[in-house]
């Protein structure tokens, strides 16, 4: 016989229902923000790879090796337990203050996802044939011009799967934010576990809120992609 | 307008263009012809220097190529250059492939832009065509597109480099036309091209290059009538027979 006695309500209404929703909000506002901000972060990395300055180059490569070869969940540690030690103490005290577990989470997951969306957008560009480059050279664009008007619009429409699993990614990997005690939706299911001992319906609300956000993610791509970027569809 | 004076190219050791010298006056129409690997197509990309030179001096409307410190992109737009493969924008549409450069180089506005685009799609035949994308387009019309996209940068020189070669040959009579018309209105152009119809009409002199060298510089009637160099004449032969034996 089942040992065990299901209680939906207490996931669907009152106090621990308020928790998770708190939960959703901040995973979404941390996912967003890191999405949003890997993606320019990425651009920039990919465009520096590209570079004709051999530094520049040496850098963006340097970055996306180191970034995307140590564990997520170490980057986040650093950032949080790491890095604010070296800074002065004035501004010790004032991150200290602030809502720092949520940046340090951003900032890790920002510049992680950034390393791998780098490469995806370069493969992009590299599939651009290059007299697309010589068409905009030779209106009169600049190198950097022409990245931005002609070739990295046609790349990141290449892009667009690679870039809705990265996007995906950074959405379920804020989960290891918890780690750092930001209250984001793992967080607060496991908060409501504790509190409950509910663990099948607080974590069956958390898979059911990541799957709903993936699905939201992989719908809003698609649609932009079809509205803004899909246009030259052949006669 | 253009001046090459002692132009040297190499790629690795492959002598590309050797010792040119040429001149190009306003207003006049230059065709060079030759055949496949004589250097040609190169010979035109260093004008805009998609191809810089080794050796040598190259003027381009006042600026000085083989001066390192010659902002190119400035030059750049005052060059149109039109392509084998057309190189229209896949992801804009026809009038903002047009209007791009105008906007975000020249700094006019996008309506003024538009104006002036609408008047060169006009003058090559295409202004139902404003919002259609290159894809949609046949390989004349997006030829005519490019050609009108260069225009709208209201260049002194023009720069054609094999404007036909990629066109099934019913097309090549419109894109022709259009360069005609260009001709006649007194740009500069640089023309690479097979259409010995085209040099004969519209060119006021024609180069011939073999191996990287201008071997012979000529009114285009003397030219055909009268080719000098045994390379040219051979060149001349293979290119008229095919078409004779057509003509009864």
């Amino acid at each position: 016989m089942l040992n065990y006695t299901f209680d939906w309500s207490i996931i669907t209404s009152g106090k621990y229902f308020d928790w998770l929703v708190a939960g959703l909000i901040t995973t979404l506002k941390l996912s967003t923000i890191s999405i949003v901000m890997a993606f320019l972060l990425g651009l920039l990395i990919a465009v520096m790879r590209m570079s004709n300055s051999k530094p520049i180059r040496w850098f963006a490569h340097a970055y996306l090796e180191f970034f995307r070869n140590t564990p997520l969940l170490v980057q986040i540690f650093f950032w949080y337990f790491g890095s604010y030690k070296i800074l002065p103490t004035a501004v010790n005290d004032w991150l200290v203050s602030t809502n720092f577990e949520f940046a340090a989470a951003a900032i890790a997951l920002t510049i992680y996802t950034s390393a791998f969306i780098a490469e995806d957008i370069r493969s992009g560009v590299l599939s651009i044939p290059k007299e697309q480059m010589e068409a905009a050279r030779s209106a009169g664009f600049s190198y950097l011009r022409s990245m931005q008007y002609i070739i990295l619009p046609q790349a990141v429409r290449i892009t667009i799967p690679p870039l809705v699993n990265q996007f995906l990614n950074v959405a379920k990997n804020s989960s290891l934010a918890m780690t750092i005690g930001v209250m984001e939706m793992t967080y607060q299911a496991r908060q409501v576990e504790s509190y409950t001992f509910k663990g099948f319906e607080a974590f069956t609300a958390a898979t059911v809120v990541y799957l709903l956000l993936s699905i939201l993610i992989t719908a809003l791509v698609n649609a932009y992609n079809e509205k803004v970027l899909n246009i030259h569809k052949a006669a | 307008m253009i001046v090459f004076k002692g132009v040297h190219k190499w790629f690795k050791t492959l002598h590309v263009l050797n010792d040119i010298n040429l001149h190009v006056t306003p207003g006049e129409v230059l065709v060079v012809c030759g055949p496949s690997g004589s250097g040609k197509s190169t010979l035109i990309r260093t004008i805009n220097q998609l191809e810089p030179i080794n050796e040598g001096s190259l003027i381009v409307d006042g600026y000085d190529l083989s001066d390192k410190k010659t902002d190119i992109n400035k030059l750049r737009a005052e060059v149109g250059f039109v392509f084998q493969q057309f190189n229209l924008y896949p992801h804009l549409s026809v009038i903002s492939n047009i209007t791009l450069a105008p906007t975000k180089i020249r700094n006019i506005s996008k309506k003024e832009a538009e104006e002036q685009a609408m008047v060169l799609l006009t003058r090559v035949g295409l202004s139902e065509k404003r919002d259609a994308y290159p894809s949609q387009l046949s390989g004349g019309q997006q030829q005519r597109v490019a050609i009108a996209r260069a225009l709208a940068m209201k260049p002194r020189i023009m720069l054609f480099d094999e404007p036909t070669s990629a066109l099934d040959p019913e097309m090549i009579g419109e894109v022709l036309a259009v360069m005609k018309d260009l001709a006649l209105s007194g740009m500069t152009m640089v023309v690479v091209t097979h259409e010995m119809g085209f040099a004969r009409e519209v060119a006021h002199r024609v180069a011939f290059m073999a191996d990287g060298i201008v071997l012979e510089e000529a009114h285009p009637e003397d030219f055909f009538m009268r080719p000098q160099h045994e390379r040219a004449k051979q060149f001349l032969r293979q290119l008229l027979t095919p078409m004779q034996a057509e003509c009864p």
